[in-house]
């Protein structure tokens, strides 16, 4: 046996190093996107569970046991149900719209460190990759919108776009200070350089940029209390109005994929990542698996924020289009400029939380 | 030069927020509406028309249907208009028990134009809180009538029958067990008095709940201040009634205005908007869930007390009991006469209102002294209310219009009738 498996590693080792990386760069590529399909089913079934049981109602508990194979049934259903094209839509740019939104919401995870040392592409300007992808989303709702020509398809796109603009601009900014604290683009880095406990990471002298960069992740993701741009009792689905099956199922795993996407972002910029609260804990013993940096630190914080998009969607009415304009533009951007200016001035004259940031 | 022309969109009938079948036409520059044009018609039944077809009595029902949100209300105002032909009095317990049922029926409303409202709006729990409770007076129709919607209860002479001493329970199922299902049939071990008293006890502290989720809400409040205001001059020319006018800063309620049942025996406040706009419109309506509960605990300490006789005594009008008929001549004859003929009404006309949840619920009749009415007219207030749509809208935006909407509390069955 070991015989057979020294002779396999032989003929792997056989082959060229960029064929090997090739196959290894494949492999965690799948095995992450299947990860994240899997963890958006899941979300949606966490979101009713979640969302029922704030409103006094049971949820999902039909199929399987406690209903925890709903997301299956939804997705059989999605699958088998017939994609209508709207016939004066333009049909290219119908039928390439969903894809369009969905593979910049799993192209991100590229660069999210997973754990210390996972990561499928461990490139420097990590930062500036996710800001350019998480935009690029946008063209799929305006690209689906235009190509329905449906007046509620429009609306919805129209607003989209001008929303996903203005809350660019405060989410972008928001980073800049994360940058400036981390001294670094690269995620890993960006994680590693809040090592050393909870009072160590940057929601503590960054927690104006971090409500901005969540709120603005809530608005660029579409979800309650900004979903203008579906907004179910105005503009019915808004640019998805005229997508049906699988379709729509795309626009809705884009959705959640975001959804997830950001709430990793937010752990890692502001949450320390894969750190553990109780690193500096000497108490709890050296070799607890409480003060271990794990995976496990990253999902539970990744669950936490799912849960708050789900608080925040069960709990406040929606905003008119124009309060959200005003929202990004005239409190958010202000306050992230001023805070940019706070923390560069702190960390020059090393003043309490800010001393430890980055010169 | 390129010609810049409005954009017109065509809002509902198949709208998740047209309460039914509103079909608006909207002409807009971007989202800013410039003019709203309803359509309405959708659901229309021909009720005035099938109501002069059938001997009164049988017209009960299609009340019931009319504003399908707050059925016994309806009914109210049409018994009230036959009564006025026939000039029969009611007799005291019955009146107790109509006006208890119009304040259940008002808060049932009220309750349907919240959740709706917030739902619009995008406060999505509302809706299902407050179908929590309106599952509860469901259950109060149930009880007195044997149906959870379209009661026929209210009959000319009184009320069909005296209120019961069981509730209906829930049976176990394969997804209740024994234990959740005696939870909840707990408050309903007693009599329907007892079942109402516990859930007028609890019901303040509900609408707190509700007010706790919206009333201090920023997002609410920038949603609903300053959208649609309508001055207590125009509300008044444009014929508002209800928590509409009521909202414009107008004290004005049927049921201290001009008393009907036992309204003057009750111990009520009418709550009044300052400003018109749609945040007071919703106080004004959540308050008066807290004033009908008022009266309703009122009702209920005074049907404890008293009892006696739901109909009148005349067999010209209210047919005998089933056990009269049975071994009484003439009782037989008054059955036989009522079933198939039913009574005629003295010639004559009759304007009753009642202040119905959603404003003056108007029925005119006019007799001409035989068994069916000559002509049934019915005013109803949401007819009103859309009519002054367009101006309510006009250079608001797209998301307000849904507001409009849900402030208006619209309900087609009544609209279209």
């Amino acid at each position: 046996m070991a015989e057979f498996l020294q002779s396999l590693m032989a003929y792997w080792e056989s082959f060229p190093a960029d064929l090997r990386f090739v196959v290894i760069a494949t492999m965690q590529i799948l095995a992450v996107t299947i990860c994240v399909i899997l963890t958006v089913a899941f979300t949606t079934y966490f979101e009713r569970k979640v969302i029922g049981s704030m409103q006094g109602r049971i949820g999902p508990n039909r199929v399987g046991p406690l209903g925890l194979l709903q997301p299956f049934a939804d997705v059989i259903k999605l699958l088998i149900k017939e994609v209508v094209i709207p016939q004066k839509s333009n049909r290219f740019l119908f039928v390439i719209a969903p894809l369009l939104s969905i593979i910049p919401a799993l192209a991100t995870w590229a660069v999210i460190p997973l754990s210390d040392g996972f990561v499928i592409a461990d490139i420097n300007a990590g930062l500036l990759y996710v800001l350019a992808l998480t935009s690029v989303g946008v063209y799929g709702v305006i690209l689906a919108g235009w190509a329905t020509n449906s007046k509620y398809a429009f609306l919805g796109a129209m607003r989209s776009a001008a929303q996903i603009v203005a809350y660019e601009i405060a989410m972008g900014f928001a980073l800049v200070g994360v940058l400036m604290a981390a001294g670094s683009l690269n995620l890993g880095d960006i994680t590693r350089a809040q090592a050393g406990g909870l009072s160590h990471w940057f929601i503590l002298p960054l927690l104006p940029l971090f409500f901005v960069y969540f709120i603005s992740g809530v608005a660029e993701t579409n979800r309650a209390p900004f979903d203008v741009a579906e907004g179910e009792s105005e503009i019915v689905a808004g640019f998805h109005v005229e997508y049906s099956g699988v379709a729509f199922a795309v626009f809705f795993l884009a959705e959640y994929a975001n959804m997830v996407l950001i709430s990793a972002l937010t752990a890692i910029f502001f949450l320390g990542g894969w750190a553990s609260p109780f690193e500096g804990w000497s108490f709890l013993g050296d070799d607890s698996l409480l003060r271990a940096t794990s995976f496990f630190w990253l999902a539970a914080k990744i669950s936490f924020f799912i849960f708050v998009f789900f608080w925040l969607r069960a709990t406040f009415p929606r905003y008119r289009y124009d309060q959200i304009m005003r929202l990004g533009w005239k409190v958010f951007i202000p306050i992230t400029i001023v805070w940019i200016a706070v923390e560069g001035v702190m960390a020059w004259l090393h003043v309490g939380p800010w001393a430890r940031l980055a010169s | 030069m390129a010609e810049i022309q409005n954009f017109t969109m065509n809002f509902g009938p198949q709208h998740p927020a047209a309460h039914g079948v509103l079909r608006l036409v909207l002409e807009m520059d971007g989202e800013v509406i410039q003019k709203a044009d309803p359509h309405v018609g959708l659901l229309h039944r021909a009720t005035e028309k099938l109501a002069e077809t059938k001997p009164y009595n049988q017209s009960v029902g299609y009340m019931d249907r009319l504003d399908y949100v707050s059925m016994m209300c309806n009914e109210h105002g049409y018994v009230l208009a036959i009564e006025k032909l026939l000039g029969v009095s009611v007799p005291l317990r019955a009146q107790y028990i109509r006006v208890m049922f119009d304040e259940i029926t008002r808060v049932l409303n009220h309750l349907m134009w919240l959740g709706a409202h917030g739902l619009d709006i995008g406060a999505m729990t509302m809706f299902l809180y407050c179908f929590r409770e309106r599952e509860d007076l469901m259950d109060c129709y149930e009880a007195v009538s044997g149906t959870r919607m379209h009661a026929t209860y209210y009959r000319p002479g009184g009320v069909y029958r005296d209120l019961p001493d069981s509730m209906p329970k829930y049976q176990t199922s394969k997804w209740r067990s024994e234990k959740e299902i005696s939870k909840l049939n707990r408050i309903r071990e007693g009599s329907l008095l007892d079942f109402i008293e516990a859930f007028t006890d609890k019901f303040p502290g509900c609408v707190d709940q509700y007010e706790t989720l919206l009333t201090d809400n920023r997002i609410w409040k920038q949603r609903t201040v300053n959208i649609a205001v309508v001055s207590p001059e125009r509300a008044m020319q444009l014929g508002f009634t209800g928590p509409m006018l009521r909202g414009s800063g107008i004290e004005w309620d049927l049921r201290k205005k001009q008393p009907y049942e036992v309204y003057s025996q009750m111990d009520f406040d009418i709550p009044v908007g300052v400003n018109g706009d749609c945040y007071d419109r919703y106080l004004v309506r959540v308050e008066e869930m807290r004033q009908s509960n008022r009266i309703i605990q009122q009702c209920v300490a005074w049907l404890r007390e008293n009892a006696g006789p739901v109909m009148v005594d005349d067999h010209k009008v209210v047919a005998p009991t089933r056990l009269e008929m049975k071994d009484d001549m003439e009782s037989l004859i008054h059955h036989f006469k009522l079933f198939t003929e039913g009574y005629c009404v003295p010639e004559g006309e009759a304007y009753a209102a009642i202040e119905h949840p959603k404003g003056e619920f108007g029925v005119y009749l006019i007799s001409d002294g035989a068994n069916k009415p000559y002509r049934v007219k019915i005013r109803a207030p949401g007819f009103a209310h859309l009519s002054a749509m367009s101006e309510m809208v006009e250079g608001h935006m797209l998301s307000d219009v849904v507001a409009v909407i849900g402030t208006q509390d619209i309900v087609f069955g009544e609209v279209d009738r």
